[in-house]
């Protein structure tokens, strides 16, 4: 499982991205490689608000679906089309394959790549 | 009876678990729970016994020499083969075809069903069906809900008995009870509609042919409906849609209906199978199963269940639909139909049952006291206004004939007629005959 | 296989009406006929018959889902379900149609007395189509009280994914009751998650994993003490027939299958049909089209005062409750027992030749059905649920249920039913063990089981990422 160090993770397995204000969202490694081959990713709309610990997106594979949840609080400014159309991006790079762009408001706890290695180790 | 083993294999199968008895087996039920008494119920029965019984429920139902009620169950002409293929015992006695290596013939058949169910709306995509045409118009309506979008408008020409399924559901999931489009000469008030409409309108269902068996503008509806950022749903005659311009034609997002008269027979009233069809981009908002094209792992085409994730078993509470059950029996029946039929049977039926339905019109408002309600251009079923309702049925039922449905309108006796391709034109004449003697006598 | 459409003669007709022209007042004619095939019959029937050859029945052999009962379908009720009789119209006057109705009022009373219940309503579909039709009655209940605080509907974790679904169309918010180690119903757990927020408790006994939970009576206590009701889900009332009614447990509402327990076919996914019960408190608010008797010993159709609407077109699927009823009349209450008792028999044998190989959850006998895990072989061999199920294919079995309920890892739900022999048992539990040898030692051989069948393992995540609905 590759966890960059670089980025910063919630405890529900999602990566986060800071650029300033401007935060990116996606699933890491080990999400995709629990859910196996992702067939279909359900993306917010530009403009929505999300919030802290509620569910941001959902990502399907063909037996079960996983909720997506925001680690920040804040308005959707983009989501990656690209999904749309090739939702296995996900399963192929899941820190390349982003979900949404967010004007984060304010933080949840996040883990460095450290923590949540342990936290995957604690786990599994 | 239907349990097949010998008191010796019993014992055998006792031992072998290691219990003395069967009821050793329920210890688990409480005494407090467990029935010390038979319930209440007449012994067992062999089957011939049964079988009397079972003809005499039958007998006690009157057997029409001609039907002409229609109003949303038609009698209509099913070939021999649609009967015989329905009644092949795999297709009977399968489960749902979850294991696809054991049920390409079940998951053939409702893709196939769901390719014809499109040629015939002209939609993109169809699921393998619902319960009946009413839970799918109110399925449609969920498919339809967003937030800031969830209220719901139907016209009063849509079939009352869906009125009603559509208002129990979305009152449970919206808290409010869907809006009525008043009608004008039985048809869709456009004007009232579009006061009707706002920014929170998530549908607008009519139904075409509409209940009085109107052909509506529906293009005009249609307009009206998107104009306002609401979606257009069409509850549809799937006889009609041999002839008629089919909802795509008319700019429906999602065409819905019942698929009985396509070879299921009246049965009372079920079992019958409502169609789902949509434009492409509503896809994965259509509930219940749907069957898709594949590869197995040496590249043969075959067919699954495909968007699952969409369903109850995966999302549970998150579900859009509770839907598990399709109606694939049935639904393989109207494919048999809709196959063996083709497009000129389907176009036949229609044709044979319009001009019947012009053809009883033209000799009852011959009647003096007879007029037709609404006029308009229809499809195989029409309502004309009489002095007495109750006059006219009985007489057509002293003589096996189940007349048209008693109807009030504005206050008025009415009754609402349907011809079908089954109605030979001698009984149109003995009718028209029978209903003049209760006018006149 | 070919497709329909493959086998059209472009312009075939099979003349099954005569020829007729569209009148001519009629402008509102569609651009295009109708894309339909065009196969001469003689090719329809061998392209059905090559379908049914790949389709497999209970006919075909063991077919022992895990809640699903599939019974053996009596070949009678098909002779029953045809005959002319029954082909009327639902819109007849009721005078006309005492029969059909005598058939429905027939089938509410027995289905009263089988599961302890003052009223039976046979309007629902399905299953999930009775759930949904017994939850809003547990809201209008509420409603009626003044009560609009009580949202919640507990729901154990071990629940068939439509009771959660259900609850949510119905308006419900749901709460998840957690499961005992020992696979029931958690009292503490339940008990601190019941409250005057609680408007009812979904509940299936025997439950998901095949046992009879002991405690219903203070379960079913603890929800009446905070004023909730609660539904029985009938999917396992294959069990308990004449042995256990949920009204004496304390439900007071509860839906059946009649494709589950009552014979009724599972026609390739449908149709079924989900009756709904209730006690007599709750019968005013039964749904539109209600049978009852009137004085004078005719029936009529009725929508009750309080009545929470129409949830379908007309009466039900009538022919689906003919099957039910001949069921019913031709076991009676001896037969109805002895099914039940039999079904259990047959799920404790089948345990039995195969709990010394296999990890059974939940140890001890079990009703009508039970779970076994593969979750040790995953990890040990990487053999996995889905595999021994596949392979069972290769063994003329159809696969039990698979990864039901969610609480067990890598389960498979057995149901044999009472309708098969001694010998068919001993044949499932020989392939059962010949594949425990397999894991051991040829576990390739069954993950890419099966082997036999026309097509292998179809790739599901093709299917998913690009949906082919339709034939082009």
């Amino acid at each position: 499982m590759t966890i960059p160090e670089n980025l910063l993770y919630s405890k529900t397995h999602e990566w986060v991205e800071k650029h300033g204000e401007t935060v990116r969202v996606g699933i890491t490694d080990h999400a995709q490689d629990s859910l196996g081959d992702i067939v279909f990713v359900g993306l917010p709309a530009v403009g929505d608000r999300v919030e802290i610990g509620k569910s941001l997106a959902d990502v399907e594979s063909v037996k079960a679906v996983a909720e997506v949840y925001s680690p920040v609080t804040g308005v959707v400014l983009s989501v990656n089309d690209a999904l749309v159309s090739s939702p296995e991006l996900i399963n192929e790079d899941a820190y390349a394959a982003w979900l949404v762009e967010i004007a984060a408001e304010s933080f949840e706890d996040l883990l460095d790549a450290a923590a949540y290695g342990k936290l995957l180790e604690e786990e599994g | 009876m239907y349990v097949p083993q010998t008191s010796d294999d019993r014992r055998a199968m006792l031992d072998a678990i290691g219990v003395k008895d069967i009821r050793s087996l329920y210890d688990s039920v409480p005494d407090s729970i467990y029935l010390n008494r038979p319930l209440d119920l007449p012994k067992g029965r062999p089957e011939y016994a049964v079988s009397r019984m079972m003809e005499a429920y039958a007998e006690n139902n009157r057997r029409y020499r001609a039907i002409l009620r229609g109003a949303g169950a038609y009698d209509r002409y099913t070939p021999a083969i649609v009967r015989r293929v329905a009644a092949k015992e795999d297709f009977v006695t399968a489960y749902t075809p979850y294991q696809a290596e054991v049920s390409q013939g079940v998951l053939q058949s409702i893709f196939e069903y769901q390719t014809m169910i499109c040629a015939l709306t002209g939609m993109d995509v169809s699921n393998a069906s619902v319960y009946d045409g009413a839970t799918a118009a109110a399925e449609a309506c969920a498919m339809c809900r967003e937030r800031g979008k969830t209220g719901v408008l139907i016209s009063e020409s849509v079939h009352p008995q869906v009125r009603e399924v559509v208002a129990t559901y979305v009152e449970s999931a919206t808290g409010e009870r869907p809006t009525l489009i008043p009608t004008v000469g039985g048809m869709t008030d456009a004007d009232a509609l579009s006061k009707l409409l706002s920014t929170e309108t998530a549908c607008v269902l009519t139904q075409q042919p509409n209940f009085y068996g109107l052909i509506e503008d529906a293009e005009k509806l249609a307009d009206l409906a998107h104009s306002a950022g609401s979606r257009y749903i069409m509850s549809v005659d799937p006889t009609s849609l041999g002839v008629m311009k089919t909802p795509r034609e008319y700019g429906a997002d999602i065409a819905v209906g019942d698929g009985q008269p396509l070879g299921l027979g009246l049965s009372f009233g079920g079992p019958s199978l409502g169609f789902m069809t949509c434009v492409s981009s509503l896809t994965r908002r259509l509930p219940g199963r749907i069957v898709g094209e594949t590869v197995d792992n040496e590249g043969r085409r075959c067919y699954v269940l495909t968007l699952q994730a969409r369903e109850q078993h995966i999302r549970r509470e998150k579900a859009q639909s509770n839907i598990c059950s399709n109606q694939a029996l049935c639904a393989l029946t109207a494919s048999v139909y809709l196959a063996s039929m083709g497009a000129e049977g389907l176009r036949r039926a229609a044709c044979l049952s319009m001009t019947g339905a012009r053809t009883l019109l033209r000799l009852l408002t011959e009647i003096p006291g007879i007029t037709r309600a609404f006029p308009g251009e229809f499809f195989d079923e029409f309502v004309t206004f009489v002095p007495d309702s109750g006059r006219i049925s009985d007489i057509l039922e002293k003589n096996n004939i189940l007349g048209g449905l008693p109807l009030t309108i504005d206050d008025k006796p009415a009754i609402l007629w349907c011809v079908t391709e089954t109605v030979s034109e001698d009984v149109l004449h003995r009718t028209a005959q029978l209903v003049r003697k209760a006018v006149e006598g | 296989m070919k497709l329909v459409f493959e086998r059209s003669l472009p312009g075939f007709v099979n003349n099954y009406l005569q020829d007729c022209t569209i009148p001519a007042d009629f402008s509102s004619v569609r651009a295009q006929k109708p894309s339909l095939p065009e196969v001469p019959e003689s090719e329809l029937a061998r392209h059905y018959t090559t379908l049914a050859s790949q389709t497999r029945g209970v006919n075909g052999g063991f077919y022992p889902l895990g809640s699903c009962t599939m019974k053996y379908n009596p070949a009678a009720h098909e002779a029953y379900a045809a005959l002319p009789g029954f082909n009327v119209h639902p819109l007849a006057p009721p005078d006309a149609v005492q029969g059909c109705m005598a058939v429905l009022w027939d089938t509410q009373r027995a289905l009263c007395e089988i599961c302890g219940m003052d009223e039976f309503a046979l309007q629902p579909a399905a299953g999930a189509h009775g759930e949904y039709a017994g939850l809003l009655l547990i809201r209008a209940f509420h409603r009626a009280n003044g009560d609009t605080v009580r949202r919640n509907i507990l729901i154990p974790d071990s629940a068939h994914g439509t009771n959660p679904a259900s609850a949510a169309m119905a308006g419900f918010h749901v709460v998840n009751v957690p499961s005992t180690s020992e696979g029931l119903v958690d009292l503490d757990a339940l008990r601190s998650l019941a409250n005057e927020e609680t408007a009812g408790l979904m509940l299936t006994n025997p439950n998901t994993v095949g046992l009879f939970d002991r405690n219903i009576e203070e379960i079913t206590r603890i929800i009446h003490d905070v004023g909730g009701l609660c539904y029985y889900d009938g999917a396992n009332l294959n069990a308990v027939m004449g042995i256990a009614r949920p009204g004496d447990m304390g439900f007071d509402v509860v839906h059946v299958n009649l494709h589950k327990t009552f014979s009724t076919p599972h026609g390739g996914g449908g149709p079924g049909s989900g009756p709904v019960g209730c006690k007599a408190f709750l019968r005013r608010f039964l749904p539109a089209g209600h049978i009852i008797k009137q004085s004078d010993g005719s029936y009529i159709s009725e929508t009750p005062e309080s009545s929470i609407g129409r949830i379908k077109l007309f009466y039900g699927n009538f022919l689906v409750i003919v099957r039910a009823l001949a069921y019913i009349l031709t076991l009676g209450s001896d037969g109805l027992k002895q099914a039940s008792e039999i079904a259990v028999l047959n799920a404790n044998y089948l345990l039995s030749k195969i709990s010394d190989l296999y990890d059974v959850p939940y140890p001890g006998h079990c009703m009508h059905e039970f779970v076994i895990s593969l979750d040790r072989f995953n990890k040990s061999h990487n053999v996995r649920a889905l595999d021994i199920a596949k392979a069972l294919i290769d063994c003329g079995i159809h696969p039990p249920t698979m990864y039901f309920p969610l609480i067990v890892q890598e389960a498979l739900m057995f149901e044999p039913t009472e309708t098969e022999t001694l010998a068919t048992l001993d044949e499932a539990a020989e392939a059962l063990r010949s594949l425990y040898r397999m894991i051991l030692e040829m576990p390739e051989h069954l993950q890419n089981a099966p082997h036999n069948t026309a097509i292998s393992r179809p790739d599901e995540t093709l299917a998913a990422r690009k949906p082919h609905l339709t034939f082009q």
